[in-house]
Order: C-alpha cells, then sequence, then structure tokens
C-alpha cells in the first residue's frame, strides 16, 4: 500500500460546453512531494485539481489517490485528503474559532486539535473575530488551517497565496515549510508565481491549454534558461503572469 | 464515528447556522418587526374605523344645489361625512382615473346623475349612500327591513381573519427566502463544495438549516400571536396540539419546497426569480389578505390546494372556529407528505458544486 503513489493520474480529458480544459493529462506524486502546477489564467488547473479532489469527474481517463479511486472510496479519501480552493467564501458572521471547530466536527476531531492548528496558522489573536473581517492572508490562513484540521496524508492548494502581498505570501510559505519538514504529507498546489514553485517544491509542472509541456524538478527543467520565466517564454512565447 | 461525535457534528452545524442568523439585525427586523408592525397597521386600519369620509366629484355645471360638507350619522355603523369639491367634467374624469373620487355627480333635467364603475364594489356603496342622502333618506335601511347588529366580538373582526393569515405567510416567506436563499448563497460562494470535501454528513447540513429555519420561525410566530393576544385581544382558547402540529406540518412543507427550487442554481437571481414564482401567486390567492372567495368559482378548489392556503384555513379555523385536531388532520397529513416528497425530490437532484 504505502508504495503507491499519492497522485495517479491517468490520459484525464475534461471539456465543458465549448471548451476542453484538460487534454489528456499524465501526473504522478509520490509520497512526500511536493508539487507545483504552474500556470496562466484558463490553463485548467484548478479543473485537473478538482478533479484529483473528487469536485469534478473526469469526461475520460483514470485518478487514483492513495491508491483508490473516488467512485469507490469517497468516504475514506475525505478523511484522507485537505483541501483548500480557489476563493471560497466561509460563514461571514462565524467566528475564527468557531468555524474551525465546525470543521473539526466533521472529521470527528475534538478542541485540542483546533487549538494546534490555531498556532500553526499563527491565528491565535484572531480567535474571536468574524470571518468576514479578516484580511486576505488571514482569510487564506484560516482556509489552510482548514486544510490541515485532519492532518491529511494529501494536501491540495488552488493558488493558495494569488492576490495576497508578498508579506503575507511569505508567511503562508512559511507555514506550508514548517509542515514539510514536520509531517509526511503529500502537497499539490497550483500558483502564477514563479519562486512559489522555487520556495516550496521539489518537483514542478508547467501546464498551459490544458495539456502539461514540461514537468521535471526546478535543475531538470532549467536547461539552458537562466529562469523559469525565462523557460515559461521558451515554451509558449508568452509569460506566465500575463 | 461514534454517537457523540455525531451529535456533536450537528449541534455545531444547528450552531453555526443559527449564530449566522441571529447576527445579522437586518434579519431579526425582518423576520420579527416586520409581520408585527404589519399587524399592528393593518389591525388598526381595519378594527377602529374612523368616520367615514367620501368625497364625491360634483361637476360645476350641474344644477344640484349641495352644501359642500354632509354629514350623516348613524350611530350603528359609524357617520359618513361626504365632502363635495366643485369641478369641470374634464377635470372630474382626470381626477377619477388617478383614484382620487371613484364617484362623479352631474345632474340632467334636474335629476342627479351617477357616474361610476358599477364593477367597484366601493364605488357601488358610494352610490347606494350617497343617493339615499340625496333622496332624503340618510338611514341606511329602510323601516322594517330588520335590525343591524354589530358583531365586534372576537373572533369576527377582520383582525381575527388577518392574524392567522400573516403567520402562515411569516412561515413561507421565512422557509423560502431563508432556506433557500441561504443555501443558493452557499453553493454560490463555493462554501457547500467546500464542505462535502469533508466527511461531514450531508443530511445533518440540511437538517440543521431546517432546525434553525423552523426554530426561528417558531418564536417569529409566538412573538406574534401574543402580541394579537395583548393589541387585539384574538382568542387564545385554542387547541395548542393542532396549532403546532399544523403549524410543523406547514413547515416542512415549505422547508421542502425550498430545498427543492435551490437544489440546482448558484445563481442568486435565478434563486429570485423562482422564489417570486412560487410566493407571488400564493400570496395573492391563498386568502391571506382578502378572502380567496372573491375568485371566481373554477378557481376555489385549485386554490385550497396550494400549500399556504392549507396551512392558513387550518390555523384559521383552530383560531377562529375552535377546531381541533380531527378538524385539521388531513391538511396536517397532506401539508407533511408534500413536505416530505418534494424533499426527497430536492435531495436526490440536489447540487453540492
Ligand atoms: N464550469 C465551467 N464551465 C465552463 N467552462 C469552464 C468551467 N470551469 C472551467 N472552465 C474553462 O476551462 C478552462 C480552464 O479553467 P481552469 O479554471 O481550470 O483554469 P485555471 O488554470 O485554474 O485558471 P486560473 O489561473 O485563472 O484559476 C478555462 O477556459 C475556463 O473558462
Ligand atoms: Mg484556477
Amino acid at each position: 500500500m504505502m508504495d503507491q503513489p499519492a497522485i495517479e493520474v491517468k490520459k484525464v480529458f475534461k471539456s465543458f460546453k465549448t471548451v476542453q480544459a484538460v487534454k489528456g493529462v499524465d501526473l504522478q506524486i509520490q509520497r512526500g512531494h511536493f508539487v507545483a502546477i504552474l500556470g496562466p489564467n484558463g490553463a485548467g488547473k484548478t479543473t485537473l485539481v478538482e478533479m484529483i479532489e473528487g469536485i469534478q469527474i473526469p469526461d475520460s481517463g483514470e485518478i487514483k489517490v492513495l491508491g483508490k479511486t473516488w467512485k469507490h472510496h469517497s468516504a475514506e479519501l475525505h478523511n484522507e485528503i485537505g483541501l483548500c480552493l480557489q476563493d471560497t467564501r466561509f460563514i461571514e458572521k462565524l467566528r475564527v474559532i468557531e468555524t474551525l471547530r465546525l470543521f473539526s466536527s466533521f472529521y470527528g476531531l475534538d478542541n485540542g486539535r483546533v487549538e494546534e492548528v490555531i498556532d500553526l496558522v499563527a491565528l491565535d489573536e484572531k480567535r474571536r473575530a468574524y470571518v468576514v473581517n479578516l484580511s486576505g492572508g488571514q482569510k487564506q490562513r484560516l482556509a489552510i488551517g482548514l486544510a490541515l484540521l485532519n492532518k491529511p496524508a494529501i494536501l491540495l492548494l488552488d493558488e493558495p497565496t494569488t492576490g495576497l502581498d508578498p508579506n503575507a505570501r511569505r508567511e503562508i510559505w512559511a507555514i506550508l515549510n514548517r509542515m514539510k519538514q514536520e509531517s509526511e504529507t503529500s502537497m499539490l498546489l497550483t500558483t502564477h508565481y514563479m519562486e512559489e514553485a522555487e520556495q516550496l517544491c521539489d518537483y514542478i509542472v508547467i501546464m498551459d491549454q490544458g495539456i502539461i509541456l514540461k514537468e521535471g524538478t526546478k535543475n531538470d527543467l532549467l536547461g539552458e534558461n537562466k529562469t523559469l520565466d525565462d523557460l515559461f517564454i521558451d515554451l509558449t512565447g508568452r509569460h506566465l503572469n500575463e | 464515528m461514534s454517537n457523540r461525535l455525531h451529535a456533536r457534528q450537528l449541534g455545531l452545524l444547528i450552531a453555526a447556522n443559527f449564530r449566522e442568523i441571529i447576527r445579522e439585525p437586518g434579519v431579526l427586523f425582518w423576520g420579527i418587526g416586520f409581520p408585527i408592525l404589519m399587524s399592528l397597521g393593518l389591525g388598526i386600519a381595519f378594527t377602529k374605523k374612523p368616520a367615514e369620509i367620501r368625497k364625491i366629484a360634483l361637476v360645476s355645471s350641474s344644477s344640484l344645489i349641495i352644501k359642500d360638507t354632509v354629514v350623516v350619522s348613524d350611530e350603528k355603523l359609524g357617520s359618513t361625512t361626504f365632502i363635495f369639491e366643485k369641478m369641470s367634467w374634464d377635470e372630474a374624469m382626470v381626477l377619477l382615473k388617478r383614484g382620487n373620487f371613484n364617484l362623479i355627480l352631474d345632474s340632467k333635467d334636474g335629476q342627479p346623475q351617477y357616474h361610476f364603475d358599477p364593477m367597484n364594489p366601493d364605488a357601488q356603496l358610494c352610490f347606494l349612500k350617497l343617493s339615499r342622502m340625496l333622496q332624503g333618506k340618510p338611514e341606511v335601511l329602510p323601516e322594517n327591513a330588520g335590525q343591524i347588529k354589530p358583531l365586534t366580538v372576537s373572533g369576527t373582526r377582520y383582525i381575527d381573519f388577518f392574524i392567522p393569515g400573516i403567520l402562515s405567510m411569516g412561515v413561507m416567506m421565512s422557509c423560502m427566502w431563508g432556506l433557500s436563499y441561504g443555501l443558493i448563497d452557499k453553493r454560490s460562494k463555493k462554501l457547500l463544495r467546500r464542505m462535502v470535501a469533508t466527511p461531514m454528513k450531508k443530511s445533518y447540513f440540511l437538517m440543521s438549516m431546517i432546525t434553525v429555519r423552523i426554530g426561528m420561525n417558531f418564536v417569529e410566530s409566538l412573538l406574534l400571536v401574543i402580541f394579537a393576544w395583548l393589541a387585539f385581544g384574538i382568542n387564545m382558547a385554542v387547541n395548542l396540539p393542532a396549532l403546532l402540529l399544523i403549524f410543523m406540518a406547514g413547515n416542512f412543507a415549505f422547508a421542502g419546497l425550498a430545498v427543492l427550487i435551490s437544489s440546482r442554481t448558484s445563481n442568486t437571481e435565478v434563486g429570485n426569480g423562482f422564489i417570486n414564482a412560487v410566493v407571488f401567486p400564493m400570496m395573492i390567492m391563498s386568502g391571506i389578505f382578502f378572502s380567496y372567495h372573491n375568485f371566481p368559482d373554477w378557481a376555489i378548489p385549485v386554490i385550497r390546494m396550494l400549500p399556504l392556503t392549507m396551512l392558513a384555513d387550518g390555523v384559521r379555523s383552530i383560531f377562529i372556529e375552535g377546531a381541533g385536531l380531527l378538524q385539521v388532520a388531513q391538511p396536517i397529513l397532506i401539508l407533511t407528505a408534500v413536505g416530505a416528497l418534494l424533499f426527497s425530490a430536492g435531495l436526490k437532484v440536489f447540487r453540492w458544486y
């Protein structure tokens, strides 16, 4: 069991009415690895990640998480993963602590774990604040805290730092780096930021227009290009943040 | 998960939904304050009838000679004051179209001529009173035609009719807006999808929303009834079990309807449309403000099958006629069954994403 890859995606396709969002993706993520999917707007990152999360169903192809499919093991998998969706909003007039306790009850966890998570994401000062009154960075830390509650074997983060200022972004990187050292969690995150991929991840997947253009460790990828940005222009003819 | 953990999950879901509602001051006003203010206003408008004033447009070219103001008093029906305003025919027509008057008085060969819409009952009443007055017989009833015995006892007044109606309407509005809107809003904010990406029990989530909503409705209705009792002395000697059961049945029916309506869309505008499409016809037809017996005969059996009509008629019969469990058993069963049916249909097609 333990030698199963954390995530296995085989020849996955997904279209919406007029758009082919994901056009034949193959991807393997080993246990304990941190992987970034790097790509511009509309690349198909969210669609791919949501299929891995069991929220969307592929038109064809196969996805296994910890060796299990969503179709047959959704209850177990929900206990094993933690996730952060792109721009979710929580109940506005609920306090931070109340939101964390509510979600902890879904996993059958007690308040002890809630306290650990509050420390982990440094929201102790804001524990009694209403969610609606949190800053962007604090909201995102709450979202990550909720994803970490069940000590997930796999963490899936969809653009965890988009729209945050550099400081807030670095705080989130610190949380994730600490988690990397302290646990065996595997992580998949999507991002537009080269720096984020470099800072956090051992393995980088470059995606555009529904396909994977290139993947590997940072050094594998760079080759003769000086930076990831150059590489991206090389691959697609445009900048990542366009 | 053990029972204790299940209970904790349900308890925290209920607490979260409850807090979300009560922390929004607007909700408290529109949910509880507004129905009470509305019943106060309508109750006063319809129970403490002030001296009646009837404005009549008098065509200035007519040969009638009338004082500007004529008061006809009647100790049982209250006094009526006729106010005549002189103006040209054209002017009178304009003001009649605007609703300032509903009758224009003119004359031909020295005889009064009454111009009004015979389909408008209020204009008709105005005509009857005015014509009597002009004939010099101000009393409404000729001698020996019987006697007027005013009904002002509790149970026969408009307010007695109205309170059960607004109570029922409150249940419908609160379920439809509160539940449907709440669900659609949570879907559009991706909160539903975030929640079902955990091992949360989906049925607990819906149960908690419905429980909180019914609890709120209970408090709202209780306050409304207490208020109506203090302010208007409505009858409180009612069959409580019957009242509670039909109240719950009505809540189930509308909660089921709300879940079905909000089962697919994540667009609050579309949701708005759905809710209005359901709520408006019932508000107009179900006899909340005025009896539905004014609708044509063929429509009445249909109207009686609307959930709001069943609820309002049931509550009304308990308050006004002293009906017991047996008399309202049928609407209770139908409303509960309708609620269960709509709820399970809604759950089948419910989109969490
Ligand atoms: N529900 C949907 N219906 C129709 N089209 C969709 C839907 N979801 C995504 N798409 C389309 O699929 C393509 C990929 O979208 P996706 O959200 O996966 O991109 P992304 O890489 O996450 O972009 P971003 O960086 O902006 O989040 C886009 O062209 C998008 O318009
Ligand atoms: Mg995205």
